[in-house]
């Protein structure tokens, strides 16, 4: 099956499969392997990506689903080499300890901060819900959201 | 993991064909994917259906609305037409995280007739009814008759869901969804009440209620329903109804929680209903 979309602002045309899943699809034949496969079932949010600036989870997303459409990794968030003030602020304030969520993580809160850019620390925790973190304990996490959306302004 | 293959189907005619030939509808694949990954169900193909336009729309009708099979759950709450189902809105909004809520679908949640569907909650409170298409007629059957137990629909070999149609309940409703369970986000309910309350002069009017993840379907507890009528809504008038509605629901233990635990949470979900009585 040919499949063509937009991936991190690039177009791409690939043969798959059909029935290949998007996080497949991504790290696997595309390389890019920033996007973590934690539950594999929709509990965890390691590999939200943003589809046409929306969350989706790339473990229940099938690749003929994001045909045509517009896919942002965390590879698209620092295209050019610098970070993403998102990035910058997980760093600062240790929003990251092991890694493994935080791709998910910092694309959920650009959505959310796309949607609402001065969110409350309560609609921080309220929209990234969806994504565990064993680590950090959440604290560093909603701070680096509420961080980056001040510096934004 | 790979998944079966997936078709698209050119049109709503071509979408029957390809599921009377044993393909599987999908819209957003947050329970399907799950359960194709567990192998609990192995469909020979999946019929990719969540761009067709004829199952997309929402719309104000006369006298409700229409909720298009492939709509997720997030442009049901930000569509204009269910800001007149507010109780709809309560329930879909607890609905596991937003990124769920992006792929997700009403249609999805009564199709797969689980107990705990929050979507399904409102659907049994408002009576809406299920558009079904098929490769021989259309026919439209209400949500409790549709139903059937856990995982099972009245949906016939080659039928899928077309639409949903929810009547708008009368005016003054007073809305009220809440689920208990262990976590906040992506929780799976252990019980779960949804109500519509009319009040007048300090007593209810009318009552209705559903619960789900207590009993084979959501359920509505008819008797406890009627005996609500001329109450005031405090927590001394619920509890006398407490043991009554704990006795209607038949729920089963699982990994979530035990029987006894679910038919006593119901009971208290109940006096809840007091936070009516000050909104």
């Amino acid at each position: 099956m040919t499949l063509s979309f937009r991936v991190n602002g690039r177009p791409v045309t690939v043969d798959v499969p059909p029935g290949r899943r998007l996080l497949d699809l991504l790290r696997e034949d595309l390389g890019l392997t920033g996007t973590k496969e934690g539950c594999g079932e929709g509990e965890c949010g390691a590999c939200t990506v943003l589809v046409d600036g929306k969350p989706r989870l790339a473990c229940l997303t099938a690749a003929i689903q994001v045909e045509g459409r517009d896919v942002l990794t965390i590879e698209g968030l620092a295209a050019s080499g610098q970070l993403h003030p998102l990035q910058e602020a997980f760093l600062a304030t240790a929003g990251v300890q092991c890694g493994f969520c935080t791709p998910g993580l910092i694309l959920a809160a650009h959505a959310l901060l796309a949607e609402n850019p001065s969110p409350t620390a309560d609609e921080v925790r309220e929209y990234l819900s969806g994504n565990l973190c064993r680590c950090t304990g959440y604290e560093q996490v909603v701070e680096a959201v509420l961080r980056a959306a001040e510096r934004r302004r | 993991m790979d998944l079966p293959e997936i078709v698209r189907p050119r049109d709503l005619a071509d979408a029957v064909r390809l599921t009377g030939e044993g393909g599987k509808p999908l819209v957003g694949g947050t329970d399907l994917f799950v359960r194709l990954r567990k192998g609990a169900e192995r469909p020979p193909f999946l019929v990719y259906v969540g761009e067709l336009p004829e199952l997309r729309g929402i719309h104000e009708t006369e006298g409700g609305v229409e909720i298009g099979a492939a709509a997720t759950h997030v442009e049901i709450l930000s569509a204009p037409a269910t800001a007149q189902l507010p109780i709809l809105r309560l329930a879909l909004a607890t609905i596991g995280s937003p990124a769920l809520r992006h792929m997700g679908t009403l249609g999805g949640n009564v199709v797969n007739a689980s107990p705990a569907g929050d979507g399904l909650v409102p659907l049994y409170l408002l009576g809406a009814q299920v558009n079904v298409v098929g490769p021989a007629r259309e026919r439209s059957l209400p949500v409790e008759e549709f139903v059937l137990g856990p995982g099972r629909t009245a949906l016939q070999p080659g039928e899928l869901i077309r639409s949903l149609t929810i009547p708008l309940p009368r005016d003054g409703a007073h809305p009220y969804f809440r689920k208990v369970g262990r976590r906040q986000a992506l929780l799976i309910a252990v019980a779960s009440l949804g109500a519509l309350v009319w009040v007048e002069d300090g007593a209810v009017r009318e009552a209705r209620l559903a619960l789900g993840s207590v009993a084979p379907t959501v359920l509505r507890p008819r008797e406890v329903e009627r005996a609500l009528v001329g109450r005031p809504l405090t927590v001394e008038a619920l509890a006398e109804l407490r043991d009554a509605l704990s006795s209607a629901v038949r729920p089963i233990s699982d990994l979530r929680a035990s029987a006894d635990y679910r038919r006593r949470v119901s009971g208290n979900l109940l006096l809840d209903l007091s936070s009516l009585a000050s909104g």
